[in-house]
């Protein structure tokens, strides 16, 4: 899964629980028995992590189906 | 799907048979092929086709006697095809020549060819092509044999020569004015003793009884084995005009000199001379092709007979021919033609689908298209039944751990919504201790209209007698559908059950899905169809105040074989006084609606196709009696009405142009309609409704919704579980909140805003990827 554009793309995001600035982040997505690593936006404290909806529907999902069809 | 079933259901298809003109044809000529080439225009392609089966095109062209065109399928309309004129189009018009074939390293076996005719000359170029060492013997002083004796009209020495001129290209030996006989010079005997076998091509003239050691029959012919060209000689093998006589065919001989050369390389290679042969030759195809609708046109002439078709000419009748193919299930199924081929191919992607271990299961999406219909079996010419393949593979996928989760998930949770308490209801008519019959209204009707089916309920009870139950919930078609079997017979058992507990009393359904599925599970059970009493009974008051004048009818492709449903429908229209067309593919071959086989989760690309098609057949307002019919179609802009709206009519003042409920509502209209039967019939006090989160949603959000199926209760989830723990992110350009929640398997993200106590709803989408939260470590 590609990192690029998520950083330009996403709006300034702040988590309202621990009120301070998402950063881009290594975070892990898993599905079915499979784990990438990715850079999303995440909160410093509490980890609260945001998927845009491009990723969401686009590479997200096409890795789903790829994943799915294995 | 093991491998014995799969060859079965792949040799069922008959898509591959050649047609006829290719079957009869004694060297199966690939005319339909060739001629396909010429209807382009394209002569070089036209005569490498030619070429391909005949080493001696230029001549074949000109001298075949052309059986094919006795058996050209376009006979049955007006005229055969000229197919023997285009073959010598393509000789005549190509800018190249014969190709040279495909050559087998050189063979030691050294292989002897007596007389030069059609048959030698096949018998000596298709071994020699094999790797043989071929030395052809011909008594005349040069080779053809009865060629020779065709006119110039026919047939030029010229053309003869240039075709000939392959013996050198396959370094086949040529003697000339050497004959074989017993009577001095060369002997069989004495060809026996240098080459490992001969072939016999000698025409129709008579042999003298001979040392040869071959039996010769009265009439003084060798005696020759029909399937294999042998003799009484192991190594001697014949044909050709010696087998026919005087009455010449070129074509046969050709085959002849052909098929002992297949003999003679069996032979030579010590394998069986007889085993696999009985496609060989002229032979009955299986191949079907329709013929309705073609409208008659003559063979197109020829301006001038010697010369024959010029290439204007030849592209004309090359237009006529049908291009014979069966494909009668593709022309009428859209998922079918989606894929770009036919049956036969996609039972071997199915079944390679199914057997492999490592790599991508690359026909998941297409076996889970399928709408299950068996449109397919009923126009097939052999009853093919795709939809017994697909769901076979569909539940050979569940039992192995490898049917894709958001296949189906979103119809198998709408399922489990309608079996539960949410939806689920058994109960007895109120007053009576058991019940002679049972409503079971489905899950879409209910969904779609739950008024009528209050209605419908109280028609039911007064018509009916012995005491009316209701059951509501899913009978657990898209259980079914999904290949899901255990889930299917927990669905079938619970429902049961809940018929045994109620006295066994008769099922009366609304939907034809409901109705097929439990006369196929439940086969002790006495099923009745809602439509059928209608016909047998007075209709309600409340019908025809508000008749359409002119209708036509969709049948339900669950009702595919169900003559008394059909027939009940079309009694219903006409105790109503409407007047009914019928569309062309009616009853046995109607198409599903694209819900069946949960197509329209799975592909909705494919969807949209095959219900497009649908609504594009009639302007008329179409009768549907099937509530996911009704809606989809209405979904498309079709004006649509089921049968019941004419009956018991629905607030709308125009019934035809209501959309159906979106999913959310379908949900929400279910949960109403079991509080609104407990509230009514059985006057059960429910619980008092909690307000709901109140939500604003646009109608483009709505529709986005819809198509990305997401439920209005996911999005309440999202915001309720964002709102109590606090957890969100704030768009700082926009102001919104953005939350997240994952319910099961999928995790929603809702854009939205707050209006005092309302919640506006901006975006949503949905991923079934886990993240994994929290800080790392």
């Amino acid at each position: 899964m590609s990192e690029n554009g998520i950083a330009s793309s996403a709006p300034a995001l702040t988590c309202t629980k621990c009120n301070i600035e998402l950063f881009l982040g290594k975070v892990t997505v898993s599905y079915l028995g499979s784990e990438f690593p990715v850079d999303l936006l995440k909160c410093p404290v509490c980890g609260t992590v945001f998927v845009p909806e491009d990723l969401a529907l686009g590479k997200m999902l096409q890795v789903e189906q790829a994943l799915e069809d294995k | 799907m093991d491998h014995q079933r799969a060859k079965e259901r792949e040799n069922q298809c008959i898509q591959e048979q050649p047609p006829k003109c290719m079957a009869a044809c004694p060297v199966h000529v690939d005319a339909r092929a060739m001629i396909d080439c010429v209807r382009r225009g394209d002569y070089r392609a036209g005569l490498a086709i030619f070429n391909k089966t005949v080493p001696f095109p230029g001549i074949i062209a000109r001298v075949c006697d052309h059986p094919c065109q006795t058996a050209c399928k376009r006979a049955e309309i007006d005229e055969a095809i000229m197919i023997n004129a285009i073959e010598k189009a393509c000789a005549d018009h190509s800018d190249s020549d014969a190709k040279k074939p495909f050559m087998l390293p050189k063979k030691e076996k050294r292989v002897a060819v007596v007389g030069s005719g059609l048959s030698g000359l096949t018998a000596a170029a298709d071994l020699a092509a094999k790797g043989y060492r071929v030395s052809i013997f011909e008594a005349a002083d040069r080779p053809g044999g009865r060629l020779r004796e065709f006119g110039a009209e026919t047939l030029l020495s010229d053309a003869i020569e240039k075709d000939l001129s392959l013996l050198n290209v396959l370094d086949i030996s040529l003697h000339l004015d050497s004959p074989v006989s017993n009577q001095g010079g060369q002997t069989l005997d004495s060809v026996l003793d240098e080459f490992d076998a001969v072939y016999l091509g000698i025409g129709p003239a008579t042999v003298e009884s001979s040392s040869h050691g071959l039996t010769i029959s009265a009439d003084g012919l060798i005696a020759i084995t029909p399937l294999t060209y042998s003799t009484s000689n192991e190594k001697v093998f014949a044909g050709g005009g010696h087998r026919y006589g005087h009455d010449y065919s070129p074509i046969t001989s050709m085959m002849d000199g052909r098929l002992a050369a297949v003999s003679i390389d069996r032979f030579l290679q010590g394998a069986s001379l007889t085993a696999n042969r009985d496609l060989e030759g002229p032979f009955d195809t299986r191949l079907y092709t329709s013929i309705e609708g073609i409208s008659p046109e003559p063979a197109t002439p020829m301006a001038n007979r010697i010369e024959g078709y010029t290439q204007e000419e030849a592209e004309a009748e090359a237009r006529r021919c049908l291009n014979c193919q069966c494909l009668e299930c593709v022309k009428v199924c859209e998922y079918l033609a989606h894929y770009k081929s036919y049956p036969k191919r996609y039972v071997r992607e199915i079944y390679n689908n199914d057997a492999i271990i490592m790599g991508s299961h690359n026909a998941n999406r297409m076996i889970n298209t399928c709408a299950l219909c068996s449109l397919c079996k009923a126009v097939c010419p052999v009853d093919l039944d795709m939809a017994e393949i697909c769901l076979d593979a569909r539940q050979s996928m569940v039992d192995k751990r490898k049917m894709p989760p958001s296949a189906h998930d979103f119809a198998l949770r709408d399922m489990a919504f309608s079996n539960s308490d949410s939806f689920a209801l058994a109960r007895h008519e109120p007053g009576h201790e058991t019940s002679s019959a049972v409503f079971f209204p489905g899950c879409q009707l209910s969904a779609s209209s739950p008024e009528q089916v209050t209605q419908i309920y109280e028609y039911l009870r007064r018509n009916v007698g012995g005491g009316v139950g209701l059951v509501l919930g899913c009978c657990g078609a898209p259980a079914d559908w999904a290949g899901e079997k255990a889930l299917t017979d927990a669905a079938i058992s619970a429902f049961a059950d809940t018929l045994k507990e109620m006295g066994s009393p008769k099922i009366i359904t609304a939907c034809s899905s409901c109705l097929r599925l439990f006369r196929n599970h439940l086969p002790d059970a006495q099923v009745e169809s809602v439509q059928t009493l209608l016909a047998m009974n007075p209709l309600p008051e409340s019908a025809s105040t508000k008749i359409p004048a002119h209708v036509t009818i969709h049948d339900a492709c669950a009702s595919r074989h169900d003559n008394v449903v059909q027939d009940s429908v079309r009694s219903i229209l006409g105790k109503l006084g409407v007047k009914v067309s019928e569309l062309t593919d009616n009853r046995h071959l109607s198409p599903c609606c694209s819900y069946g086989g949960l197509m329209s989760f799975v592909n909705s690309e494919v969807a949209e196709k095959v219900v497009r098609r649908r609504v594009d057949e009639s302007d008329a307002d179409y009768i549907t009696y099937c509530a996911m019919c009704r809606d989809n179609f209405a979904a498309r802009g079709k004006r649509a009405m089921h049968i019941f709206d004419l009956i018991w009519l629905p607030a709308e003042t125009d019934p035809a142009a209501r959309k159906g409920p979106g999913y959310s509502m379908r949900h929400e209209n279910r949960a109403r309609l079991k509080l609104h039967m407990l509230n009514n019939v059985w006057n059960e006090k429910t619980a008092e409704e909690e307000e709901p989160m109140k939500l604003s949603i646009s109608p483009d959000v709505s529709e986005l919704l819809e198509t990305r199926m997401i439920l209005i209760e996911d999005i309440r989830k999202v915001i309720a579980h964002a709102e109590s723990a606090g957890q969100k992110l704030l768009d700082g350009k926009t102001g919104h909140s953005i939350a997240h929640y994952r319910p099961v398997s999928v995790t929603y993200w809702v854009e939205y805003s707050s209006d005092g106590d309302e919640f506006i709803i901006h975006n949503a989408y949905s991923h079934r990827m886990e993240v994994i939260e929290g800080l790392s470590k």
